[in-house]
């Protein structure tokens, strides 16, 4: 939806609980679970970006095939320029790509409009990023409560949910907590279960430890192998190849193409 | 629900920078806060003067002598006593022809010497303007007609004199002359300016023409009509026998002018106007300039927040929500500096009305207005922010350090 009279805006905010209510599935109940056989959850056919910088055009994906099936833990890295930012950006919804094809459970995201990817994103995929990104002025109950509210969810169900994702990242007596008042491995947590409260297809952790010491980050990464036993599919994006060898599948970029495809040991 | 969310996070917003926020809304502030204020005055003194047109009567008419220009030649020619002997003799129309003459005068009682205004007229002349006695007795139709040297006081030439309700009995000098003060009138207030009535000193007309100025001429005459409806017709009587009075040829025009009290409501109604367009700009420059400041600080706030806008956005807030949340946010500023402001001005309005001695009033319209224009200038001001914020890349945001 790309106008620029802002009023249409508030049109389509009349119809958001229409649309997106009862679009979040309830827990345990999941798209992943609609069909007895295994979802592929992202197809990637010649997947193109191009960005402008000024007068020159910079080819940041140059033809990406990529197929994760759901209940997948994939690694992403590449050395920087490599094109690991842009691709986790298109898998997120955060973007759309120049040319190519991209199927999201099932569904062709590569042409969406602005509010239909917000609604993707708010649904399909969970977010977890280097910084945190949690909003400072909100307890951790609040923070993991804003995918259910943009869900359009009521109140009281989304008080159950967000408490019960708290209690799954073991934060179950930091609710009332702000950002600050918390360490970062909480922070990180907290973050996790905000990901993963809408029940997204994707957990999608950008960096996930690049904030965090050892030991913390390990704490995280046990984190994301309890879930990945659990059947959460997710995409790690990072740099370090130590963090990589935590997932089952690792696929390296570079200069905007697949280099490497491979199972970790 | 969406809408409390957004609604929670703009109060978040606005109350995490308190001190922005009010200084923010200053302008709102003194914006509302002036037209209230102006609004609330005007309607105190609109009804004020409408309180006194209605207590004179709207069955008044006042002749006073105008300059005539013949050939570009400018006359004036002041109205006599004979005149208004004439009017008094002949008009069929009028229960009260009331003449009036003036002067600047040096008064002493006591030690006391003032420049005192003084004006010989007729006893009617209290019953037809309202004027109430606080001690004493206005002069008569005997005192009149014998030219006695009887004065009765407005309540401030009273005072400025030192002379108190106790002192009706004593004498004082008018222009070197002894008057006896036989009544002290109880305070009437400005009648518009030029003309305030508690600072006179009234004495029959006989004794200001006789004794004291020694001339004839007046400042005007104000004859009271049977009705309302015969006013027009009163008019036309005392053109003729003005006319013929002061010996006018047919293709002369009047030196003289008549003023009743429709007019007076006339030209109050058309100054009203003229204030209220007054009004107007000054709010509408204030609450552009208030506005323009509400735009500046929420671009401030939207690049202040634009990590945060960005995780919104990963969230799955799309542009509507955004856009809706800082316009929502910049409403809430102008609303609150607009309820302040209304405050303000009452208060400010109550303060000046008790110095300037009249009512306070405040309508449900201005209050209204006040309202409105504070959400008007919320949403105009805050759309183009809004929409900034709404539009802002995701990428971008998350990567806003």
């Amino acid at each position: 939806m790309k106008t620029a009279f802002p009023f249409v805006y508030l049109r389509s905010i009349l119809q958001a609980r229409r649309h997106i209510v009862g679009r979040i599935p309830a827990a345990g109940n999941s798209a992943k679970h609609w069909k007895g056989h295994t979802l592929m959850l992202i197809e990637m056919r010649g997947i193109e970006k191009v960005y402008k910088l000024g007068s020159e055009r910079v080819n940041a994906l140059r033809g990406i095939d990529l197929d994760v099936s759901e209940g997948e833990y994939v690694a992403l890295t590449g050395p920087s320029g490599s094109g690991k930012s842009t691709l986790m950006h298109l898998i997120g919804c955060l973007d759309s790509p120049t040319a190519g094809r991209y199927l999201l459970a099932g569904s062709d995201v590569s042409s969406m409009s602005d509010a239909a990817l917000a609604r993707v994103r708010n649904r399909q995929i969970g977010f977890v990023f280097q910084t945190f990104n949690l909003l400072p002025r909100a307890t951790a109950l609040h923070n993991v409560e804003i995918p259910l509210i943009y869900g359009g969810l009521g109140s009281r169900e989304r008080r159950r949910r967000a408490t019960a994702a708290l209690e799954r990242v073991g934060l179950a007596d930091r609710m009332k907590h702000q950002p600050n008042q918390m360490s970062g491995g909480q922070r990180q947590r907290v973050a996790v279960a905000r990901a993963l409260v809408t029940d997204p297809s994707i957990l999608l952790a950008d960096e996930p430890t690049g904030n965090l010491d050892t030991a913390t980050g390990n704490s995280i990464l046990e984190l994301f192998a309890q879930l990945h036993a659990s059947g959460q599919t997710i995409v790690l994006v990072t740099h370090e190849a130590d963090v990589a060898a935590h997932a089952r599948r690792h696929i390296v970029l570079r200069d905007g193409k697949i280099e490497s495809d491979d199972a970790n040991k | 629900m969406l809408i409390l969310e957004i609604i929670r996070v703009a109060f978040g917003a606005l109350l995490a920078n308190k001190g922005r926020a009010f200084l923010t809304m200053l302008g709102i502030i003194i914006g509302v806060g002036a037209v209230i204020a102006m609004m609330a005055i005007g309607a105190g003194a609109q009804k004020a003067v409408q309180d006194r047109i209605a207590s004179m009567g709207v069955n008044q008419l006042r002749v006073f002598a105008d300059r005539t220009t013949t050939r570009g030649v400018t006359r004036y020619r002041s109205l006599t006593t004979d005149d208004a002997q004439a009017l008094r003799n002949e008009m069929t129309l009028a229960t009260a022809v009331v003449p009036d003459m003036g002067g600047q005068y040096q008064v002493k009682y006591g030690n006391k010497n003032n420049s005192v205004r003084i004006t010989g007229t007729t006893p009617e002349y209290f019953s037809l303007r309202n004027y109430q006695l606080a001690a004493g007795r206005f002069f008569t139709n005997g005192d009149m007609s014998a030219s006695q040297r009887v004065a009765v006081l407005g309540s401030v030439a009273a005072e400025n004199l030192g002379i108190g309700p106790q002192d009706v009995g004593s004498t004082l000098r008018i222009g070197g002359m002894i008057f006896d003060v036989v009544g002290i009138m109880e305070s009437k207030g400005s009648q518009g300016g030029w003309d305030n009535p508690d600072e006179n000193i009234f004495i029959p007309i006989t004794t200001a023409q006789y004794r004291l100025m020694g001339n004839n001429r007046i400042n005007g005459v104000t004859v009271q009509v049977v009705a309302q409806e015969w006013m027009l017709a009163a008019q036309g009587e005392m053109e003729r026998i003005l006319r013929r009075e002061r010996q006018l040829r047919p293709e002369q025009q009047n030196d003289f002018r008549f003023f009743n009290q429709q007019e007076l409501a006339t030209t109050f109604a058309e100054s009203t106007k003229i204030f209220g367009l007054l009004l107007a700009s000054i709010a509408a420059v204030s609450l552009i300039v208030g506005g323009i400041g509400i735009m500046n600080i929420m671009l401030v706030s939207v690049t202040e927040r634009t990590r945060e806008i960005g995780i919104r956005k990963a969230l799955g807030a799309r542009r509507s929500i955004i856009l809706l949340q800082f316009l929502l946010e910049s409403i809430t500023l102008c609303v609150l500096g607009g309820a302040i402001g209304m405050a303000l001005g009452y208060w400010v309005a109550k303060v000046m009305a008790s110095s300037g001695g009249w009512e306070v009033i405040v309508t449900p319209q201005s209050l209204l207005l006040a309202v409105g224009f504070s959400v008007g200038v919320g949403l105009f001001f805050g759309i183009y922010p809004a929409s900034r914020a709404a539009k802002l890349d995701p990428i971008e945001a998350l990567r806003y350090e």
